[in-house]
């Protein structure tokens, strides 16, 4: 680790033969032991994941047998995601992209609503704007997941479960993101702009579409990832409220596939492959988006 | 909030329609699911005997499901686990995320970058396939890590090992949460410090973890209410292991109702005492949070 953190010690732009200069800024000090700890700390975070690529290296027999931590090299992985696809024929693919399409049609959504209100809360004057606020408040204290068993209950009388809908709507409502859009809104959308506008004559909507939403850009792609996230991970709502396996997203699904391999043990291999393809995605489209994403907007903090 | 728009003048219908979505969703999914749940808790179900036949009918019931519910040593046995399990997860949450935080602003730690990257990746997992990791991880079986040595589901260890997992998933998010606090302090403040010949260590001590505390107190709700809630890890780690039961914890007790029992009426009287301790709770700090803060400002 300190080797690591020793080779990248030489300040950039000046050459090692070079006579350091006599005058100027004295070279900072590397921080050797605190570099090393957040090593420790990534490689905490990164093992289970490099753990999975090297399982699904290995074939049924394998997985049970080999050294757990040496790789497959006789093309395991290719079989095991073969198997993955022809099982249920190709059901995993189906969780996968409902999983795309809950997170991203829900993000969308929930990212409108949340800028609308936002933009609401903090543009306009109306009868009962501080009531709705401290309700938005209180709803971020909310233990959500707790409500999903309820939402079941209710939305089994309206006939709703085992639906699409019924996993979407009730992830459209994000108190945190109405919070969030109501900070960015404050901050970058300037009254005098809007001022501006009516003066030309422009109407309420298109000021909210064209100057509002365009000038919260930045918040409201935070905004849609974290709910994006928030989607993508969420088990426990649409565990409840689905029954038909084609519907399941990848959490519900594996989750399954791990229920029947706990009787038939030939089904981990699937399980472990399935794992590992869930978790590429995601960290791929993370790694993307990181240009597009400030992540010290989650806190509300414009700076 | 305080400076009032030059918008306030006009009465117009556009700010109610902006609202109205949002508002309509709280009322359907958040107010009428609590709701129907509370109303719930005071029925039961009862099978109609007689002459006329079989058939079932629901009544009123009054407190007795919350009474049933609230002498269910299994329930009780699972607010416990689900104490023992916050003890873990919370601090070493909290204090993983801080130490990590106040690394990454040391200046001269090097490859901050892709640590902090790292470390921030585990957000993105869901928590369900990340036990599933982590259980492959402890399965004797697969384990590359001692699992066939050490028992990761023993009755001690099995807190850690699903406590780990939840620990695993959140570190990162709530790093970046006190460290975007930390970069927002002025750096003027270490100069006169460091003049006066404070150490890295005094001015991190003394200076940095005290002006990041808002951050800190609000990621520690944020833990604790998902502590409350917790049902994802060890739900999943249950088909691996005899450790984990059904009722687990209050959550899993809540679906185990429902679900496996058909007893919608004790998991509606269920959900509505974990509902209300998880507001009581988080309310709870946050008004102490808010006290604390005014106190510090008068």
């Amino acid at each position: 680790m300190t080797a690591m953190a020793g080779t990248s010690a030489t300040p950039r732009g000046r050459t090692a033969t070079a006579p350091p200069p006599p005058a100027g800024p004295r070279p900072r000090r590397i921080a050797a032991l605190p570099t090393a700890a957040l090593v420790l700390g990534a490689l905490y975070c990164v093992v289970p994941t490099l753990w999975i690529l090297v399982a699904a290296t290995k074939s049924r027999t394998k997985l049970f047998s080999t050294d757990t931590y040496v790789p497959s090299l006789d093309l395991g992985l290719v079989h095991n995601i073969r198997d993955l696809s022809d099982y249920q024929h190709g059901i995993f693919w189906h969780w996968m992209l409902n999983s795309f399409f809950y997170a991203t049609v829900g993000g969308v959504l929930a990212s409108l609503v949340s800028a609308a209100t936002g933009y609401a809360l903090a543009k306009y004057a109306f009868r009962g704007r501080t009531a709705l606020f401290n309700t938005i408040l209180a709803g971020v204290l909310l233990p959500q997941i707790v409500l999903a068993v309820p939402q079941y209950l209710l939305l089994s009388k309206a006939g709703l479960t085992d639906s699409l809908l019924g996993v979407l709507l009730p992830q459209l409502f994000n108190p945190y993101g109405i919070y969030l859009c109501k900070i960015y809104a404050e901050s970058a959308v300037p009254d005098s702009l809007l001022e501006a506008g009516r003066i030309d004559g422009a109407g309420e909507g298109r000021l909210f579409v064209s100057v509002g939403l365009r000038l919260m850009g930045p918040g409201l792609v935070t905004v849609f990832l974290l709910q994006f996230i928030a989607i993508w991970n969420n088990f426990l709502l649409p565990f409840v409220m689905l029954t038909s396996d084609d519907k399941f997203p990848l959490t519900v699904g594996l989750y399954s596939l791990l229920r029947h391999g706990a009787a038939e043990a030939s089904l981990y291999s699937l399980v472990i492959t399935g794992t590992l393809l869930s978790v590429l995605p995601v960290i791929a489209l993370f790694l993307s988006l990181q240009r597009f994403w400030r992540i010290d907007l989650v806190t509300g903090a414009l700076k | 909030m305080a400076r009032p728009t030059p918008t306030a003048r006009r009465t117009s219908a556009f700010p109610y329609l902006l609202v109205l979505p949002a508002v309509l969703l709280f009322a359907a999914f958040v107010v009428a699911p609590g709701g129907y749940a509370l109303l719930l808790s005071f029925q039961r179900r009862k099978v109609n005997g007689g002459l006329l036949g079989g058939g079932t009918h629901t009544v009123f019931a009054g407190l007795a499901n919350y009474r049933d519910v609230l002498g269910d040593s299994e329930l009780w046995s699972g607010v416990v686990r689900m104490l023992l399990l916050g003890a873990i997860t919370v601090p070493a949450t909290v204090l993983l995320a801080l130490l990590f935080a106040v690394l990454l602003d040391i200046e001269g730690t090097r490859l901050r970058r892709v640590t902090r990257l790292t470390i921030f990746l585990p957000y993105a997992v869901p928590g369900v396939i990340a036990s599933l990791m982590w259980g492959f991880l402890y399965l004797p079986a697969t384990s590359p890590i001692g699992g066939d040595r050490v028992d990761f589901f023993g009755q001690v260890a099995v807190y850690f090992s699903v406590g780990n997992v939840a620990v695993w998933g959140a570190v990162g998010f709530n790093m970046i949460v006190i460290y975007t606090a930390l970069r927002a302090l002025p750096a003027e403040l270490y100069e006169s410090a460091r003049l006066d010949g404070a150490s890295e260590w005094q001015i991190i001590r003394r200076i940095k973890v005290p002006m990041v505390m808002p951050a800190v107190v609000m990621c520690t709700l944020f833990t604790v209410l998902a502590a409350l809630q917790v049902f994802n890890e060890p739900n999943t780690l249950k088909p691996l292991s005899n450790a984990v039961s059904s009722t687990w914890v209050p959550l899993m007790k809540i679906y185990d109702d429902a679900f496996g029992n058909s007893d919608i009426y004790s998991a509606a009287a269920t959900s509505v005492v974990l509902t209300a301790a998880a507001l009581l709770v988080s309310f709870g700090t946050a008004r102490l949070i808010q006290s604390r803060v005014q106190q510090e400002a008068a």
